[in-house]
């Protein structure tokens, strides 16, 4: 049974709060007891408490399943991009590297990768999934879209993501300040932006600025 | 497969199911992107043709392997006996003794087995069930294979016990003054 359409994915990272209680929820599932399938990334540790979760954006033609060798990672019909199946997974660490949002992990005990299905189980019966449904702020909000333009007006959905060259479309959306010009998130210039968090790309490849030293 | 075009941002184009990278038509994909699609459904789907090519292939296979087997059997009866060829003296074997032959020149071992003072019989050496040498047993009046307890009657090669079921081909004989000559290979095509 497909996720039904009119229930979508929000994740607001302005929202979060750091609790850590999707990973909490998310631990506590049947299918993967003991592993979150959620990472919280930390953004700054240094100069902000900012926190980002992070689920799996179910993109419209998942990079993942295109770099997957064994055919083992498929995408249902409502969009959702399904873990590795067992039987196919080769645990090669294709789609762990390839993947533009970093969401696949691999198990190597298991020798399977296993990432977000979006609680396949509880949201192909209409039930909201695990994280968004303890998530206190709704920085993970499953809802529809209506619902969410009437409780956040002041923000909107954006499901087109700008690597370089490359636009990716999911089926999850980033609620994004409703001011923001573009449609689309231009993921590699937000790098080399200050304002966004800092400056990465300068801290890797150039000499360590002033006053960052340890 | 098509999907809801709500969740797409404004001025997005709608959500395809198994879209390419390249965001060209499937039709237009290398072979590979349609043999190995993302799509679940396509994935699991087999088409009719695919289903109808792969059930007459099997078949027609499986009928063609009967159709060998049933011309081999029969070019294998529609074999004439080679010209009769001496095989033994009679005196050479005591009663109940047996020796190997050739009958043609080439085939496989065949057995002579002398039953009485003026009797012989002969079969082939190789038992019908998996080619083992069976041993006569002639006060019995059986041939014994012992690979798998194989019994056969000795006058007429018929099984009679364990897991041979068709009979062991039979040499006719005929004794020619002193000397035992073989004639011709009945194959009972049970």
């Amino acid at each position: 049974m497909p996720v039904p359409d009119r229930f979508e994915f929000f994740v607001d990272p302005a929202r979060c709060i750091g609790c850590q209680a999707c990973i909490q929820a998310c631990t506590e599932c049947d299918t993967h007891r003991g592993q979150a399938m959620i990472q919280l990334d930390v953004l700054d540790r240094e100069g902000s408490t900012q926190t980002v979760p992070v689920v799996c954006m179910h993109c419209d033609s998942p990079t993942c399943a295109e770099v997957c060798p064994a055919d083992a990672i498929k995408r249902t019909e409502d969009g959702v991009v399904q873990t590795a199946r067992k039987p196919r997974c080769i645990a090669c660490n294709n789609c762990v590297l390839a993947c533009p949002f970093g969401i696949p992990k691999m198990h190597s005990g298991m020798g399977l990768m296993m990432k977000c299905d979006m609680c396949y189980d509880r949201t192909s019966v209409g039930l909201k999934p695990m994280c968004a449904s303890v998530c206190p702020s709704q920085a993970l909000a499953f809802g529809t879209r209506e619902e969410m333009a009437r409780l956040r007006p002041d923000a909107r959905p954006v499901n087109a993501f700008r690597f370089g060259q490359q636009t990716v479309r999911t089926k999850v959306n980033l609620m994004v300040p409703a001011s923001a010009p573009d449609a689309v998130v231009d993921v590699t210039a937000a790098m080399f932006e200050p304002g966004v968090g800092h400056d990465m790309l300068e801290d890797v490849f150039d000499e360590p600025a002033e006053g960052r030293e340890a | 497969m098509s999907s809801g075009t709500a969740r797409s941002a404004p001025g997005l184009e709608p959500d395809r199911a198994a879209a390419a990278p390249d965001g060209r038509a499937m039709a237009d994909q290398p072979k590979w992107r349609r043999d190995f699609p993302i799509d679940a459904g396509q994935d699991d789907y087999v088409s009719r043709r695919e289903l109808v090519k792969f059930l007459v292939l099997t078949s027609g296979a499986f009928a063609a392997g009967q159709l060998w087997l049933v011309l081999k059997s029969y070019f294998e009866l529609s074999f004439t006996g080679a010209p009769a060829a001496a095989v033994a003296a009679v005196d050479e074997l005591p009663v109940g003794g047996a020796k190997t032959f050739e009958y043609p020149a080439g085939s496989p071992p065949r057995l002579l087995i002398r039953t009485g003072p003026a009797s012989f019989v002969a079969y082939d050496q190789q038992c019908t069930h998996l080619l083992c040498p069976v041993v006569p047993v002639v006060d019995q009046g059986r041939l014994h294979c012992p690979c798998h307890n194989g019994w056969f009657d000795l006058a007429t090669g018929q099984p009679v016990a364990g897991p041979p079921r068709r009979p062991l081909p039979r040499v006719t004989l005929e004794v020619r003054g002193p000397t035992v000559y073989a004639t011709g290979v009945e194959v009972s095509p049970s």
